[in-house]
């Protein structure tokens, strides 16, 4: 896109040729004391100079057009009819969100059988205990015939509730199992998107290249500031704690921590 | 007891007040983030706070602070559940007067044994 601006004939070999002779002759005017030429040749070098930095740029500039254009983040050429063309990134943000869509529904999925089972499970547990100790007392033989006739109705009564209990449970339980098919798909999607965060890295350290040299050839220095790393602002799970002192790997790690200062 | 339990995830707080629950604790409430919880804290009589570290909004420890600076909320117990395990932080959250500090993943035996912890300091 830079085309016109550039001398089609400054490749890189004849600008330094011309570089060097040109320094030549301001020599050798200077030594002749003939300041006006020398002044001329000067100017000739300037011309020289612009004129490698307009090529370079121009190269720079077709590179980092590509380099965007692998990126495929250009939103502005997207035809918005055509579904296949929308950028990659903004794919992946759409697949990370189903991921978190997809963890969320199963997490609560399995958190809703869990809560319709833990009722079923205590209430036959007591009921099989207040059972337990009426057997007991009938086997001691310390049970009236009218108590009896109750405890008969009673054990009827639990089988009945325990065949439709376990059932129930069994559906949940077998429910939560399938919940979990959520691995599956998530693992597969976050494994594309980690596929282009590599294919990203691969750009952008071309990228980064690029940029150094364009900072190399007009002279840019720029000032960095470090990040300042807010303790305040959390840092999320840390995914690997081994042979990290910054980093506690466990529970019993924090309570020593914690007791150490005193707790 | 009136239990405050705030993340900015609803699965972690219904996992949280479903161990509550399991330890007695039934009188429990949630918000999202610090400055949602900050004036649940202030009008809503609680005795107990839970929270996480990473909210968007206030972080948990943010919320720490401002607790202990409120005169009427300086001494509600503090309990921190959080990913966030750098030693830094976890000084930083006692120097902050956390009561208890939780790294997740973590199981109903630690969170029972942490909460247990924190009121017999209270009792005694």
């Amino acid at each position: 896109m830079t085309n016109e601006q550039q001398p089609p004939s400054s490749s890189q070999e004849e600008i330094e040729t011309r570089l060097s002779e040109q320094a030549a002759s301001l020599m050798e005017h200077v030594s002749k004391g003939d300041f006006g030429e020398a002044l001329r040749v000067i100017s000739d070098l300037n011309d020289t100079r612009d004129r490698t930095l307009y090529h370079e740029v121009g190269k720079l500039t077709r590179s980092l057009h590509e380099a965007i254009r692998n990126f495929n983040i250009d939103m502005g050429n997207v035809r918005m009819n055509q579904e296949e063309e929308l950028s990659k990134i903004a794919d992946a943000s759409d697949r990370l969100s189903y991921v978190v869509d997809m963890t969320n529904k199963a997490a609560n999925k399995t958190m809703d059988m869990v809560e319709a089972s833990m009722p079923v499970a205590i209430e036959m547990k007591q009921e099989a205990h207040e059972l337990k100790e009426a057997w007991g007392r009938l086997r001691r033989r310390e049970m009236d015939p009218s108590e009896f006739r109750e405890l008969y109705k009673r054990i009827d009564k639990f089988l009945v509730d325990l065949a439709a209990n376990s059932d129930k449970v069994y559906t949940n339980l077998s429910e939560i199992l399938l919940a979990q098919d959520f691995q599956d798909l998530t693992g597969q999607v976050i494994n594309k998107v980690t596929g282009l965060v590599k294919e990203v890295e691969v750009n952008l350290v071309k990228l980064v290249a690029m940029a150094g040299k364009v900072d190399r050839i007009t002279g840019i220095q720029h000032e960095m500031k470090a990040e300042e790393e807010s303790i305040t602002k959390g840092h999320g799970p840390q995914i690997q704690t081994e042979g990290r002192s910054d980093v506690v790997a466990s529970q019993d790690d924090v309570d020593d921590l914690l007791s150490s200062l005193g707790f | 007891m009136k239990i405050l339990v705030v993340d900015d995830f609803s699965t972690m707080r219904r996992i949280i007040k479903n161990l509550l629950r399991d330890l007695g604790f039934t009188n429990t409430d949630e918000a999202d983030d610090g400055s949602t919880a900050l004036p649940m804290l202030k009008t809503g009589k609680f005795d107990f706070l839970v929270t996480d570290w990473n909210m968007p909004g206030m972080t948990g420890i943010e919320l720490l602070q401002a607790v202990r600076a409120d005169d009427s909320l300086k001494n509600l117990p503090v309990l921190m559940v959080t990913a966030e395990a750098k030693r830094d932080q976890i000084v930083a959250a006692a120097q902050a007067g956390v009561n208890g500090y939780v790294v997740k993943p973590f199981t109903a035996a630690v969170l029972k044994e942490k909460i247990e912890k924190i009121f017999e300091r209270i009792d005694s």
